[in-house]
């Protein structure tokens, strides 16, 4: 008898679908100073740090039950970061983006340790005093601006390219790849065991906690690994603006609420949810033009709306009513082939 | 001598801080939400009361006679129309729910009144300063505030433990499946806990519109002193949380006088302290 | 002239999400009478009591009270429509005083007999620790309170939860030999429990329930003890 042999499989025709529609949309980012104006490259690149930061914030918030309404404290720490190392350490501004992650990791263990003593909505004002002692922090830097903020320095921005075309074209490729590694890495997260874990913890945290999963440890983890994305993010949204200040870098409206707004009405705790979210956001923009404060208090009015009558968001509709995923996410149990063929005697 | 002026100044804003934190522990205690709009509802009223005294002529402690029940029948709606909705076992509704009211309030705000700073007037009463004692001065108008402050404490604990409402509301946070045996609807019930907490922000609103300037984006700050001065205090304990807004007060008087800029840092890292030593807080009643 | 039945239920489906608990349960009980529901753990007891109280809603069927329907009334309008439970597991507010809670037994303000001193009557030694938080009585005194919480509603039919449950024998003959002074009044009953010997001696009429079906019911003194354990067990 031979033995049945299980295995897990991840992709589904759904998933194959996308997988090619980003494989191609790759290509056409890639190649997008080739084809589009300057304009189109910063839209873009302003579309792929809100995917990356609200893909980071779904991580958290969708999958590891922490909902924090501070991540503006890991962007804006990336931001005073990239402007640390560049001004005062001299170091190449792309290196200090990549610098950043670490250094904000490294900052947010001890927060966490913080910050993790509070539950649920306590929890989420913690982030928010933490962001806020931050902002504090800066404006007491008068090396870099005190509360008046800093421009960074013209030196810097020319030994990063020698003409302002290929710095636009830098910057965006940073984005793009900064923002395919955010995601290829949550992607990764997802699908290995640690990823069943948060998946099981999104689900239901008690029935995960009793199959034994430290969901103490993981947590911590994810929120740790959030904040070094979230701070390398950060560095280069400030590298673009060229200009920081610790009310731009601290935004709770410009890095916070968006995020959380494009992330619910997306769909929470799915992959697909940020990015859905992020076009969405970005085609009401586009057509609306800005209405400042009134777009934000719209936006505030729907996300309400979804998170009432539509709580996994607009994805989350599409993917129940239709079993589709872009990424190859899920997992299915399947027989495995047969290792060896039985061969038939002639 | 001038410390203990410093000192003085700490404990008198400790009693409005303690008030914002009143409504917000007050929501938590009945029904577990924790209102992330609730430091933009203080700045509202402050705009009501505004309102309130531009059209009537009236000064601002008397707006208050209106500008309570404006805010009380603002937190009955809100609850019955919106919140109740959210509240359930899962996390994310109440609280994203909350964060886009909050948004939604102070961007309304910012449309309706521009981002220019207001404050209103109380009259004579502002400058008024009488000695307590050799070389201690005190404000008459934030005595008054902590006077009323904790009176509001005081009345709460009454109405808590002594009437029938608070037993309705005690016993729904208890338990809500049997409260709705006894005859309690708590859809009712927790909307007459938001419609208090909202009188109780009414009355802070006012008194921070006179104390100070007020704009639409002020409402954040507000909520994070009630909620230091709640954890500070210790969850489900009322005068514990005046304990913890007198603490963030003191803290926050005391690093202003190393240093002005050091003012809301010294506050938060008072808290930070407390979070990080005792976390259940000073005087705890309940665990979270 | 025949009375119609104080309380009917017809043919009702009670589910938990998609488990189904109740299949087609009908029964009814006319004023003045006591019946007990009886049947083994998961047998649909509690669901039976929590549907008639309000707690959850069934998915198929009627339930009439006084004629009127009340399938689809909340739990706190079925209180004041005059049916109290007493549920499982007592379930008194931790954070109330005895007396507190015995106070909110009446919130619904239903005119009758029974107040606070006759409630202490009945169960004086309630009246000793009325000041005393809940949590602080005895599980016997946890009982009686729990009961006369219930009866503070002034209600024309009382639902009794397994209010044996984790008692010693002693403490729930005392208790079971109080509830005839509370259907002298007039009040009805449906008592559910796992002891039959009680049931049996307290109920005029007996229902059993097995896996969310009416096994068996009867009139107590006729149902032989053959038939009830064939019915309680399904064998």
């Amino acid at each position: 008898m031979s033995q049945i042999k299980i295995q897990v499989e991840h992709a589904t025709r759904s998933s194959w679908i996308g997988v090619a529609i980003i494989a191609i949309a790759l290509v056409v980012f890639v190649l997008a100073p080739f084809w589009g104006e300057r304009q189109t490259l910063r839209l873009l690149a302003e579309i792929f740090t809100f995917v990356a930061l609200a893909s980071l914030w779904n991580l958290l918030a969708g999958y590891a039950g922490l909902v924090s309404v501070g991540q503006q404290a890991f962007v804006g720490l990336g931001g005073y970061l990239l402007f640390a190392l560049a001004m005062l350490l001299d170091v190449h501004p792309i290196a200090a983006i990549l610098i950043a992650g670490p250094v904000a990791a490294a900052v947010a263990i001890p927060v966490a340790a913080l910050i993790f003593r509070l539950r649920g909505a306590y929890f989420a004002i913690g982030t928010w005093v933490v962001a806020e002692v931050f902002r504090l922090l800066a404006s007491q830097i008068s090396v870099l601006g005190g509360g008046s903020g800093i421009s960074l320095p013209a030196a810097m921005v020319i030994s990063m390219a020698p003409s302002r075309q290929l710095r636009e074209f830098e910057i965006y490729w940073l984005a793009l790849a900064l923002t395919v590694a955010v995601l290829g890495a949550i992607v990764a997260l997802l699908r290995s065991r640690h990823g069943l874990a948060l998946t099981a913890i999104r689900d239901n945290e008690e029935a995960a906690r009793s199959t034994g999963i430290d969901v103490t440890r993981i947590k911590f983890i994810v929120y740790v690994l959030t904040a070094f994305g979230t701070a390398m993010i950060g560095a280069l949204i400030f590298l673009q603006k060229l200009r920081i200040s610790p009310d731009t870098a601290f935004s709770v409206n410009d890095w916070t609420a968006f995020v959380i707004f494009i992330t619910v009405i997306g769909g929470i705790g799915r992959i697909e949810g940020p990015i859905i979210g992020t076009i969405i956001f970005f085609m009401l923009r586009q057509t609306l033009a800005d209405l400042g404060s009134l777009y934000l208090l719209m936006m505030g009015a729907v996300a309400i709306v979804v998170m009432l009558w539509a709580p996994k968001g607009l994805w989350g509709l599409i993917a129940e009513r239709y079993g589709w995923q872009v990424l190859p996410l899920q997992r299915r149990l399947v027989l495995a082939p047969q290792a060896k063929e039985t061969g038939r005697k002639p | 001598m001038e410390w203990v002026n410093v000192i003085l100044q700490g404990v008198l804003i400790g009693g409005l801080y303690a008030m914002f934190a009143a409504g917000l522990s007050l929501i938590f205690g009945v029904m577990r939400l924790v209102n992330i709009a609730h430091g933009d509802l203080i700045v509202l009223a402050a705009y009501v009361a505004l309102m309130v005294t531009q059209t009537l002529g009236i000064d601002a402690l008397s707006s208050l006679l209106l500008v309570t029940p404006i805010m009380a029948v603002i937190g009955y709606a809100l609850q019955r129309g919106l919140l109740n909705r959210t509240l359930g076992d899962d996390l994310l509704p109440p609280l994203l729910v909350t964060f886009g009211l909050s948004i939604i309030i102070q961007n309304g705000l910012l449309e309706l009144f521009t981002a220019d700073s207001r404050k209103l007037q109380a009259g004579s009463i502002e400058i008024e300063t009488f000695q307590l004692m050799q070389g201690v001065w005190v404000g008459a108008l934030p005595l008054i505030q902590f006077v009323v402050a904790v009176a509001v404490i005081a009345a709460l604990q009454a109405l808590f433990y002594r009437t029938a409402l608070g037993r309705a509301f005690r016993a729904t946070s208890d338990d809500q499946a049997v409260a709705q045996l006894m005859g309690l609807d708590t859809r009712h019930v927790f909307a007459m806990a938001m419609a208090l907490s909202l009188a109780i922000v009414a009355i802070a609103g006012v008194f921070l519109a006179v104390r100070a300037n007020f704009d639409p984006a002020i409402g954040p700050a507000r909520l994070i002193f009630g909620f230091e001065a709640v954890i500070i205090g210790g969850l489900g304990s009322m005068w514990g949380t005046l304990a913890g807004g007198i603490i963030l007060g003191v803290s926050q008087a005391i690093g202003a006088q190393i240093d002005p800029g050091w003012q809301l840092l010294a506050g938060h890292l008072a808290f930070l302290a407390i979070l990080a030593v005792r976390p259940q807080g000073l005087f705890p009643k309940v665990s979270g | 002239m025949p009375d119609a039945p104080l309380l009917e239920l017809r043919a009702v489906d009670a589910y938990y999400g998609d488990f189904q608990a109740l299949f087609g349960v009908s029964l009814q009980i006319d004023a003045g009478q006591v019946v007990a529901v009886i049947g083994a753990n998961g047998a649909g007891k509690s669901t039976l009591l929590k549907s008639i109280a309000g707690l959850m809603r069934p998915r198929r069927g009627n339930m009439l009270f006084d004629g009127a329907p009340i399938g689809a009334a909340p739990a706190f309008e079925v209180v004041a429509r005059g049916i109290a439970l007493v549920p499982e597991g007592r379930r008194l507010f931790p954070s109330l005083t005895v007396e507190e809670n015995l106070k909110i037994g009446g919130q619904s303000g239903r005119p009758g007999p029974w107040t606070l001193s006759r409630v202490y009557d009945l169960f004086p030694v309630l009246a000793e620790r009325r000041h005393l938080p809940a949590p602080a009585l005895s599980g016997g005194q946890q009982q009686m309170a729990a009961i006369g919480r219930a009866l503070m509603s002034n209600p024309r039919l009382l639902l009794c939860d397994e209010i044996s449950l984790g008692l010693a024998p002693i403490i729930v003959r005392d208790i079971y030999a109080r509830l005839p002074a509370i259907v002298a009044e007039g009040l009805s009953m449906i008592i559910v429990e796992q002891d039959i010997v009680q049931a049996l001696n307290a109920a005029a009429h007996v229902y059993c329930l097995q896996e969310g079906r009416i096994a068996l019911h009867g009139r107590a003194r006729d149902l032989t003890r053959e038939s009830i354990t064939a019915a309680y067990f399904g064998v």
